[in-house]
């Protein structure tokens, strides 16, 4: 039992790490738990299947790339198809601009989130300098319409209700009211319903016939199982809405069933709802689900920053010290400047696959290169080149100008010289690889100079996962 | 055939459309082979139960059947429904059926405030001493819905206004119910996601203060919404770790979700199913009874 989905992934890679090519029985290991991963990320089992099927065709074709390793090419394959199933563009609200009022009607089963998108949506709409009006259709949950006046009140946005008991005459009054009040557009809250209640299906038919949206939006609980499919195909057949928001957002929750109202409906999903706060309505972003239904992080955004920051040059450079076995304490230092750059250590390590777990543990300690960048300030020019030459009295002054103890200087040196003992061994493994494989024996040995940097630079239980992996994934994103 | 007699409402429709999947079944194959397998397996995922939970139990069977020696997907289809039951621990009856306080916790959304005033309604009905608290402080409106359901039940209702400390009105209610010799304390929470720290420790102290205070036993029911897919079994851990659950209610199942995870949390977490919400209505409460949840998600094949 896995607890979640970046657990599942992580292990089908582990699995395939180190492996060179990709047999079709390890392409149907893999996909075996990418279909398992999916099920339990709640995508419709329908969705999954043919899915599983693409994906594998995919990883079957001859040009997956060379460059990458295996794992890397089967997260590619599987993100790339993920995005495209969950529609490759955003996708913005549609306004009228010269109808007064427009009107949107938003529709969804019971406690999946309408009230709360209404008030959101409001405020939405008035902070890009509409002017709205919610109209409060609930007429059937005890002090629904108290809910909304409330939630109106407090994002400073008119509320129509009245005691009237039937829903059409109350929306047609509330949009009467947004042309006399010179409202220009109305979002029409309306009660929660099953889509098995023939009855309130067929009033929200009514309501819509009635208020003629100029977007309905139904809204969809993130943790919603197997059973949105059914959901969603009813109300598109009945009140046939144009986009879906997704709710509670903010939870754990993978949401796989963006991806099955994407396949049902086709319908694309219009914003996400992610917390209690009238700000929290957000434009829906393919990519971004993707990678949260896989689980994967916000690799994308750290690979920008990634290219932002990295120059071919430097690393060309340290690449050919590394080559040389000559590592000084200059490369520590250059490192972390570049880590830091990016966000730091916490935000590189959460955006990697695994990376969240590892920082709720504890186990990355996010300071420790600061800590190295002072001791290393420390240092005289001539001792970061040549770090043999410190000697005890050297280490003494470092300590007191770096205001720490003399440990943990000695701490440094004793990591520096380790990494600098693994680079050799790695070194020579590496070009005794390259000449055997016939590869270009400066790409590996830029490969093998870099995969050392994860632990060199003091995170923990990183795997692996270093600055060449980092610029794998990004090679693998363009 | 008594046995399914009063599953008539709610569940019924989760049971026709898995037996659909099942008939389907049985008339592709009648034979116990790997097409029946992997349709089985495709059926139990659709109830939610979870991937893992489905080929669990479909492991389990498909040894079974070698051992047994079933002759073909009829006895198969028995013996999962004997397997899904017993899945389910008993002890759900006696979390609201002794006297207590009860307290409702769930996500947002998950039908808290109405299964409270079920439950309310229930236990007046059957002649008991109720009292609510309205332990929802920050939900626009919810005080004012379970006043709602609280004049329709006929009981009393403890109320403080939006943002008061959720604890106190706790307190409150459980003083309250003693001066008026309430034997069951209904106390709604406003809902919460299991991932929001601060939130979970609103709750923990709430949850702290009502069992200081408490002169009866105090009991902690999650109560998740049956559409919910896996997450709900992050939710029930969640909730049980920082609370110490003592059971669920599963709610919503008059659509077409069949509550699957109930079974997972059921399996996972050892945690009594304590009702089932299968409506809007003041008696759309079910009890919940292992078998008949069983029979509900699978078909009753035996008394075809």
């Amino acid at each position: 039992m896995f607890d979640n989905l970046q657990d599942q992934l992580q292990e089908v890679f582990d699995d395939l790490k180190g492996k060179g090519r990709l047999s079709e029985a390890d392409i149907s290991v893999a996909m075996r738990r990418v279909r398992m991963a999916l099920l339990e990320a709640d995508v419709s089992f329908k969705v999954v299947k043919s899915f599983v099927t693409k994906a594998t065709a995919r990883c079957m074709e001859a040009d997956v790339l060379e460059s990458l390793t295996p794992a890397q090419n089967v997260i590619k394959v599987v993100l790339d198809e993920l995005t495209s199933l969950l529609g490759e563009s955003e996708s913005k609200l549609e306004l009228a601009p010269n109808k007064q009022p427009n009107v949107i009607m938003l529709v969804g089963l019971q406690g999946s989130g309408k009230t709360t998108a209404a008030a959101k949506l409001a405020y939405l709409l008035k902070r890009e300098g509409h002017n709205p009006l919610l109209i409060a259709c609930d007429v059937y949950r005890p002090a629904a319409a108290d809910q909304l006046e409330t939630l109106g009140g407090e994002i400073g946005v008119r509320v129509y209700r009245s005691d009237e008991k039937d829903p059409v005459a109350i929306a047609k009054a509330g949009i009467r009211d947004a042309i006399d009040n010179l409202k220009d557009v109305c979002i029409v809250d309306t009660a929660g319903r099953l889509h098995v209640d023939e009855d309130m299906m067929a009033e929200a038919e009514s309501i819509k016939a009635a208020v003629d949206p100029d977007e309905v939006l139904m809204v969809v609980d993130a943790m919603t199982g197997q059973d949105v499919v059914n959901v969603v195909e009813t109300f598109s057949e009945r009140v046939e809405f144009d986009g879906v928001i997704m709710s509670k957002m903010d939870g754990d929750a993978r949401g796989g069933g963006a991806l099955s109202v994407r396949e049902a409906t086709g319908k694309p999903i219009k914003f996400i709802s992610s917390g209690e706060k009238p700000d929290s309505l957000e434009v829906f972003h393919p990519d971004r689900m993707a990678r949260r239904i896989l689980g994967m992080g916000d690799v994308v955004s750290l690979i920008e920053s990634a290219v932002k920051v990295q120059q071919e040059e430097e690393e060309a450079e340290a690449t050919e010290r590394l080559r040389k076995m000559d590592l000084n304490l200059n490369d520590f230092l250059d490192m972390n400047r570049q880590i830091r750059k990016m966000g730091g250590v916490g935000k590189l390590i959460s955006a990697l696959p695994g990376g969240d777990r590892m920082m709720s543990q504890g186990q990355v300690d996010e300071h420790a290169l600061d800590r190295m960048e002072v001791i290393i300030n420390s240092m005289t020019k001539q001792e970061r080149e040549k770090p043999d030459i410190i000697n005890g009295s050297r280490r003494a002054r470092i300590a007191a100008g770096a205001g720490v103890t003399v440990t943990a200087v000695n701490q440094l040196l004793k990591q520096y010289s380790e990494t600098r003992k693994q680079v050799k061994k790695m070194m020579s493994q590496y070009s005794d690889m390259s000449n055997n494989s016939g590869r270009g024996r400066g790409k590996k040995g830029k490969k093998g100079g870099k995969k050392r940097r994860g632990p060199r630079m003091g995170m923990p239980g990183l795997g692996g996962m270093s600055m060449a992996d980092i610029k794998k994934i990004q090679e693998m994103m363009e | 055939m008594g046995l399914f007699s009063r599953f008539t409402e709610g569940l019924q429709k989760s049971r026709e459309s898995f037996r659909e999947d099942v008939n389907l079944l049985l008339n592709r194959a009648p034979k116990v082979d790997e097409e029946f397998w992997d349709g089985l397996e495709e059926a139990l995922i659709m109830s939610d139960m979870g991937g893992y939970s489905a080929s669990t139990i479909v492991d389990k069977l498909r040894n079974e059947a070698v051992r047994k020696g079933y002759r073909d997907a009829r006895d198969v289809l028995a013996a999962l429904n004997d397997q899904i039951a017993g899945e389910f621990v008993d002890g759900g009856d006696a979390i609201l059926g002794e006297d207590g306080i009860v307290l409702f916790v769930g996500v947002n959304g998950s039908g808290k405030t109405t299964t409270v005033g079920k439950i309310a309604k229930q236990a007046k009905d059957a002649g008991r001493t109720v009292i609510l608290g309205s332990g929802d402080t920050f939900r626009a409106a919810a005080i004012e819905q379970l006043e709602v359901w609280a004049e329709r039940a006929d009981v009393e209702i403890v109320a403080r206004e939006r943002g008061s400390d959720p604890a106190s009105v706790c307190y409150e209610t459980i003083e309250r119910g003693e001066q008026v010799g309430a034997n069951l304390v209904l106390i709604d929470t406003a809902g919460r996601l299991h991932t929001s720290a601060d939130l979970m420790r609103e709750l923990e102290k709430v949850v702290n203060v009502v069992r200081k205070r408490a002169n009866m036993p105090v009991r902690l029911v999650l109560v998740i919404d049956a559409t919910t897919g896996q997450n709900g079994l992050q939710q029930a851990r969640e909730f049980n770790g920082a609370l110490d659950l003592d059971g669920v209610i599963i709610t919503k199942l008059d659509g077409t979700a069949k509550g699957g995870i109930a079974v997972a949390v059921a399996h996972y977490l050892k945690l009594p199913i304590v009702k089932l919400g299968v409506g809007e209505q003041l008696d759309d409460l079910k009890d919940f009874d292992a078998k008949e949840y069983a029979a509900a998600l699978i078909g009753d094949f035996g008394t075809e």
